[in-house]
């Protein structure tokens, strides 16, 4: 059995006045042992709402409502209640927010604020915590982590903010760890060191990751499995390899074709998918993405795609997807179709196995290309 | 060529404003807040007059020419009915209408007024931090059952805050009776809903900020959170508004002092009361009143200058 087993995830929002906003809408997704998953999608299409569900951290309000299942080495999260919560947190399972100073206290130490979940969680205290905090700073690749511990988060650099926030992460060893795209408020140097360190913690100690992002260089660098989200409902799911080699969904095939390629020539537009992520059909009457869609056919819209699963574990929810090549007849037209990420025409950031040689150039389309 | 130099001078100058701003990067809200403090004229004058203001309180009882309470005007027979000498060079600001020597209880009334309007501000701190904080973490952290909490305590403060003032304080004043501690727990009661209100509001602002959404994701106890990531974030502006409530307080308590609410023993020399005793003789005397008066303007003018101006570079959006 998987580690987290997210099964049928819905949440609304409610308004008294207001439409009723389906932000997460049955999405189903599992994270082995020591795996690394990716949710990947547009700004909106329920990625952090997810992960904030799955943690128990929406704000309670009237007109929230969380459906589903998140089953955690065999507990509901979703069940659990605040107490029961709250120990979970931060010791099986702990978060790396996107904004590393936003996400640490002004006024406080950095070693207060790690401590502080040492405390929580192991009981330390006094110069026992102080040095096993050291040593988490010291192991998260912060220089001099004694003299760091008395220092306040603005007198660190970006990454180093994000560094100690991962160092808190970890400091309980947790056996998931969700990452809310932890590279998207850093400069791009400082965001392959900081998924690198991701990297080795995952391969070191074995915790499960979920990486959140848009960032389609990240997922090529990081991901084993990769959940293309849209609307607030999983698209696609695949293995690494063969969704970079072969997308099946549309959406897929258009953000690997909307990422800015090395190769390209100097007048060459970039391949944005039309209309923007607000342009969504409502599930229930067929495909979201089919306003968008260039492989809209008559049976997107009616009623909503099922989810294909086909013999080699992927799954994609799509009517018409994209052919395998050589396999259908449809393979000359495919051809004419600017930005289809084809075996030969694989991003050059996009390529499977090689750390991400620029991580953040995956655009989402902009309005402004809209025709 | 002139121009030229000109215009190369300017760049520098940009150059070099570029530069002071990044080593200014880094340097914690309270540093940053201080230098511009200092660059602001008005904050100086008020920490000057504060300075002098508080040294002549701690120190000035000591070196007082005569004692307060002597009234040697009587002894020396040059007060008489329907005549009070004015200043001399012995008795700078003269006598008042007991015989008294002005100028030393002036000096002695400095303290007792530092007195009640810090021990003022205090009593209302404390009680409006505790309201405040405690509204403030329910409501920012607690549920449902935080929000009624929130209700319940804004409730009252909105009834404290509902009657004005000085008649506020002029009812626990007549309700405990006549004394300097009478005084001090009017004046602070009557600041305790703005210090409540200010904290709570600004603890709330708090509680949806990212770094409480980070703790809570560590599984930190939400009285930890409250106490040790909300609270000391949110007294910025508590601290700005004791500042201020110094010079109110110090203002309200010489009003009540006047008022007869005050200090009963009339020889404890005390601004409001000096004022209050003026009156009768302000056809003689004028400047008895004036003296007191004042004093009591400058000192909460002091205060309200160099409030204002914490509350301006405390202000992010007042930054360049």
């Amino acid at each position: 059995m998987a580690l987290l087993d997210v099964e049928d995830l819905s949440v609304t929002f409610a308004r008294r006045g207001q439409r009723t906003v389906r932000a997460v809408d049955g999405v189903s997704f599992s994270v082995e042992a020591g795996e690394v998953v990716g949710l990947v999608g547009e700004s909106g299409c329920g990625k952090s709402v997810t992960s904030l569900a799955i943690m128990g951290l929406l704000p309670k309000q009237p007109g929230l409502q969380v459906a589903g299942k998140a089953v955690f080495d065999g507990t509901d999260l979703l069940q659990l209640d605040d107490r029961s919560r709250r120990d979970i947190r931060g010791r099986d399972v702990a978060m790396i927010f996107q904004d590393p100073l936003s996400s640490l206290n002004p006024v406080v130490p950095i070693g207060l604020q790690v401590t502080e979940v040492l405390t929580r969680h192991r009981g330390m205290k006094g110069e026992a915590a102080a040095k096993e905090a050291a040593q988490l700073l010291d192991r998260v690749g912060i220089p001099d982590p004694r003299r760091r511990l008395k220092e306040y988060p603005h007198q660190l650099s970006g990454g180093m903010r994000q560094r100690a926030l991962i160092a808190m992460a970890v400091a309980c060893q947790p056996r998931l760890l969700i990452a809310d795209e932890p590279t998207t408020a850093l400069d791009v140097t400082i965001q392959a060191q900081i998924l690198e360190l991701l990297k080795d913690l995952v391969r070191d100690s074995g915790t499960a990751l979920v990486m959140i992002t848009h960032d389609l260089g990240v997922v090529a660098g990081m991901c084993d499995t990769i959940n293309v989200l849209y609307g607030g409902r999983v698209v696609e799911t695949a293995r690494r390899r063969p969704l970079f080699r072969q997308p099946r969904h549309p959406y897929t095939v258009g953000l690997l074709g909307s990422v800015p390629r090395l190769d390209a020539g100097r007048g060459e537009r970039l391949n944005p998918i039309p209309g923007s992520v607000r342009d969504l059909l409502p599930w229930p009457d067929g495909c979201a993405f089919a306003p968008r869609c260039d492989r809209r056919v008559d049976a997107c819209v009616g009623e909503p795609p099922d989810l294909v699963l086909t013999h080699d574990g992927r799954s994609y929810r799509c009517v018409n997807p994209a052919p395998l090549p050589g396999l259908t007849p449809g393979a000359e037209a495919r051809e004419t179709r600017p930005g289809q990420a084809t075996p030969g025409s694989v991003p050059a950031q996009a390529v499977p196995d090689d750390p991400p040689a620029a991580p953040g150039l995956a655009a989402a389309p902009s309005e402004e290309e809209t025709p | 060529m002139t121009t030229i130099g000109g215009k190369k001078r300017e760049k520098i100058d940009r150059l070099a404003e570029l530069a002071a701003r990044d080593e200014e990067r880094g340097v914690s809200l309270w540093q940053d807040a201080f230098r511009r403090l200092r660059r602001n004229p008005a904050a100086i004058i008020g920490a000057v007059i504060l300075t002098v203001f508080v040294l002549v309180a701690l120190i000035g009882p000591f070196l007082v020419p005569y004692g307060p309470t002597d009234t040697m005007g009587i002894r020396e027979g040059v007060i008489k009915p329907g005549v009070i000498p004015g200043s001399s060079s012995e008795h700078w600001f003269g006598y008042d209408h007991q015989g008294r020597d002005v100028f030393s209880r002036m000096i002695v009334g400095a303290r007792q007024t530092l007195l009640v309007g810090v021990v003022a501000t205090l009593i209302g701190l404390a009680v409006g931090v505790l309201i405040g904080g405690v509204a403030g973490a329910a409501a920012g952290l607690g549920g449902r059952w935080g929000r009624w909490v929130d209700s319940t305590l804004m409730r009252f403060i909105d009834m404290l805050l509902a009657l004005p003032s000085l008649l506020l304080a002029v009812s626990i004043a007549a309700l405990l009776g006549p004394s300097l501690t009478t005084v001090m727990i009017a004046v602070g009661m009557v600041s305790v809903p703005v210090f409540a209100r200010l904290l709570r509001g600004s603890m709330i602002a708090q509680s949806n900020s990212d770094y409480v959404l980070a703790a809570t994701s560590l599984g930190v106890r939400k009285s930890k959170i409250a106490l040790a990531h909300v609270l000391p974030n949110s007294l910025a502006p508590v601290i700005v508004q004791a500042t201020l409530t110094l010079a109110t307080a110090i203002i309200e308590a010489a009003a009540l002092s006047f008022l007869g609410l005050g200090n009963p023993d009339s020889a404890t020399p005390e601004w409001g009361v000096m004022l209050a005793d003026a009156q009768q003789y302000l056809g003689i005397r004028p400047e008895l009143a004036i003296y007191p008066a004042v004093a009591i303007i400058i000192t909460a003018l002091g205060f309200t200058l160099l409030g204002e101006s914490m509350r301006e570079a405390l202000d992010p959006k007042l930054r360049k």
